[in-house]
């Protein structure tokens, strides 16, 4: 069992160095959640679609933990993890017709917006209680090990979840078993009203991984490459039988919590206007046309593009078809109960004889 | 009287206890600076301070076990829970703690918590924002249930809740929050548990509702009377303690039954009321008990009207049994 540390984790010279030739690659999935985050905000807004949770300053937390994973790897998400789908590498027309509800939706318009479940991209369905996910991780982690599959599973939560139940059931199981899973820990100052600070009187929350015996880090949310090097090396930890990580990502949610959330009853614009300093999608833009990957055009080329993309998909979406309406008694089981079957007659007939609509 | 939303006569009902017993506290997430994801507490911990309006951190288990302990020592404590989907982290405490304390330590250590939660569907949100999941705590011998369907008994049976004895689950239909408003009594207005209104009189047949199934109860009514049928509605209030006179009296005069309600139907509380109905006004039926619920399928999003019960299937319904002689 490593020594718990809470500021850093122990080398094993497993992990390798950042690919800095996918750096382009890396940017335009960031500026892509960037524009899908601004324009599901709007739909939102006009009604086109009935709920949105904005991912703003998460973007490079998410693309830098994505590219670190392996496609063989199992993410347990939450629901702000747009970015993460992005890089799994699930389509933009995927994401929205999950937010439309469409007969495409994969959730097949059970789930609010932002609930996904991508089976083909290892991207398990998210619920929205908080923290439920985490022990779903481990479990998933116990089984690879068990049938020596070498993969990580990697959990991704908020600040809020790590005072959820499965938040210490998760920590703790893992550690017991060394299970090969990564917590993610995207801290973003907030749970909704509730500031980082009044969620937990620990430093950091990186710590609480000392107290169960594992590894924590802090690491820069903003900084692409620094998240990547600490998932590459929680991911190396964990397949050479070490056991799991917590990494706590230090990032800042730009926008509301969701749609239905008016920030401006508990947080002072200025505060996040400090924090957009760091924007991370800022950042890297910057930085890439400073050392001359980049130029303005062809930056402004990629936003372009983009947005086109965006706007195609959320075409295609809209146009469509809607869910079929009897679809919602499906699944409940691999095959219905009679008593399903009569509940779903007895709509049928009702809609036969005209008194609902369906 | 004071003409209010359901949320605000639920705010103006915490006011009034703060107000008027300094052990009144509450405690839950985002129920401070913010007033509540529905505004509920709003201006409240401006009020009477952040000892007595408390931000918690992330955990329905920690709010619950410490309004326990805050109970148990003597106070008041008014728990929320920010959805009633989100109340499970705390159904230990709920189910194994509160329900039994009083029971378990022979009457020594009564445990009076109110959990205060919005529930229910209609505001598109899917399976974890909309649930009606009532039964299972009907079920648990020890916890009291209330379920207001308008402005006025919103503040009249928290107020009654929160000077009750026992341990109370108010369960608010968020989907009415703002839709209805009504005439509110000022002050320390109570409304006793166990007592069922009787919304709309009529002789053909009654149809039982609580919560946000109630609007729809009675624009399902005026349809039928608007066909000659005279469908009586009545408010249950409170499931436990239930008001079966009142029920039993409906029932022996319009000799039929409809019972709605949108939890799912397996179990539900509708269950329960049609078994009383069989066993207790079994020679007045004419027609079977029906109900009309949502399905025994978990909440869905995008088809969220086609799940719940509507006027036009509550009146089908009420139709049919009518037409039984
Ligand atoms: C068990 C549970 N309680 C309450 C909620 C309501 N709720 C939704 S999100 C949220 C805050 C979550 O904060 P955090 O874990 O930091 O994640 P973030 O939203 O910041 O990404 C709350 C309280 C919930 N979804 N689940
Ligand atoms: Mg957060």
């Amino acid at each position: 069992m490593a020594k718990a540390a809470s500021s850093k984790t122990e080398s094993h010279g497993l992990a390798d160095a950042f690919p800095e030739e996918r750096i382009v690659e890396l940017y335009r999935t960031e500026v892509l959640a960037r524009v899908m985050d601004e324009r599901c905000l709007t739909l939102q807004r006009q009604g086109r679609i009935g709920f949105y949770v904005p991912l703003a300053g998460q973007e490079a937390a998410q693309v830098g933990s994505g590219y670190a994973l392996d496609p063989s790897d199992w993410i347990f998400p939450a629901y702000r993890e747009l970015g993460l789908a992005l890089v799994r590498g699930v389509p933009v027309k995927s994401l929205i017709d999950q937010f439309v509800g469409n007969s495409a939706d994969l959730t097949k318009g059970r789930q609010m917006p932002n609930h996904y479940a991508f089976r083909e991209q290892r991207f398990v369905s998210a619920s929205s209680p908080i923290g439920t996910q985490i022990t779903q991780a481990v479990g998933a982690a116990m089984a690879a090990k068990k049938r020596k599959d070498p993969i990580v599973t990697i959990t991704f939560f908020g600040d809020g979840a790590t005072s959820s139940n499965d938040f210490h059931a998760g920590l703790n199981f893992a550690g017991v078993f060394a299970a090969p899973t990564i917590f993610f820990c995207q801290n973003n100052g907030w749970a909704i009203s509730l500031p980082r600070e009044k969620q937990t009187l620990s430093r950091t929350l990186a710590e609480k991984a000392d107290a169960y015996g594992l590894p924590g880090v802090v690491v820069d949310g903003n900084d692409v490459r620094a998240v990547y090097r600490a998932v590459r090396e929680a991911r190396a930890r964990a397949l050479a039988g070490d056991g799991p990580t917590l990494i706590e990502a230090q990032v800042y949610r730009f926008g509301p919590h969701s749609t239905s959330d008016d920030p401006s009853r508990y947080r002072a614009e200025e505060a996040v206007r400090k924090a957009r300093e760091h924007d991370p999608v800022v950042l890297l833009q910057s930085e890439l046309i400073r050392t001359g990957i980049l130029t303005k055009d062809s930056d402004a080329k990629i936003w372009e593009e983009l947005k086109a993309e965006v706007a195609r998909a959320i075409e295609a979406a809209e146009k469509t078809p809607a869910m079929e309406p009897l679809s919602f008694f499906d699944d409940v089981f691999a095959q219905p109960t009679p008593a399903l079957e009569e509940q779903k007659a007895s709509f049928e007939q009702l809609v036969r004889e005209g008194v609902l609509r369906p | 009287m004071t003409e209010l939303t359901l949320v605000q006569a639920v705010n103006r009902g915490l006011r009034v206890a703060l107000s008027s017993d300094p052990d009144v506290l509450i405690l839950g997430e985002d129920v401070g600076v913010n007033g509540g994801v529905f505004r509920a507490t709003e201006g409240l911990q401006k009020e009477f301070g952040p000892d007595r309006v408390i931000d918690t951190p992330l955990s329905e288990t920690g709010i619950v076990g410490t309004a326990i302990g805050m109970a148990l020592y003597g106070l008041k404590p008014v728990a929320e829970i920010q959805f009633m989907d989100f109340i499970y982290p705390a159904f230990d405490q709920i189910v194994s703690e509160l329900a039994k304390m009083r029971y378990r330590s022979g009457g020594q250590y009564p445990c009076h918590v109110v959990v205060r939660t919005p529930y229910g569907g209609g505001i598109r949100g899917g399976l974890y924002h909309s649930q009606s999941t009532e039964a299972y705590f009907a079920h648990t011998a020890g916890l009291k249930v209330v379920i207001p369907s308008n402005p006025a008994d919103a503040k009249g049976l928290l107020l009654t809740a929160i000077h009750d004895e026992d341990p109370v689950i108010f369960l608010e239909p968020k989907r009415i929050y703002r839709s209805v408003t009504g005439e509110v009594a000022d002050g320390d207005y109570r409304v006793p548990f166990g007592k069922a209104t009787v919304v709309i009189e009529g002789t053909d047949v009654s149809l039982f509702a609580y919560g946000a199934m109630v609007p729809p109860t009675v624009e399902a009514a005026q349809t039928l009377l608007s066909e000659g049928i005279s469908a009586e509605v009545v408010d249950l209030r409170t499931l436990v303690p239930l008001d079966e006179k009142a029920i039993l009296a409906s029932v022996e005069k319009t000799g039929r039954a409809v019972v709605v309600h949108e939890a799912a139907r397996f179990c539900g509380f509708g269950g329960e009321l049609s078994a009383i109905l069989a066993e207790k006004a079994f020679y007045s039926l004419k027609a079977p008990i029906t109900r009309v619920t949502g399905y025994d399928t978990p909440f869905p999003y995008a088809l969220e009207n086609s799940y719940l019960p509507n006027p036009a299937r509550i009146a089908h319904a009420a139709r049919t049994a009518a037409r039984t002689q």
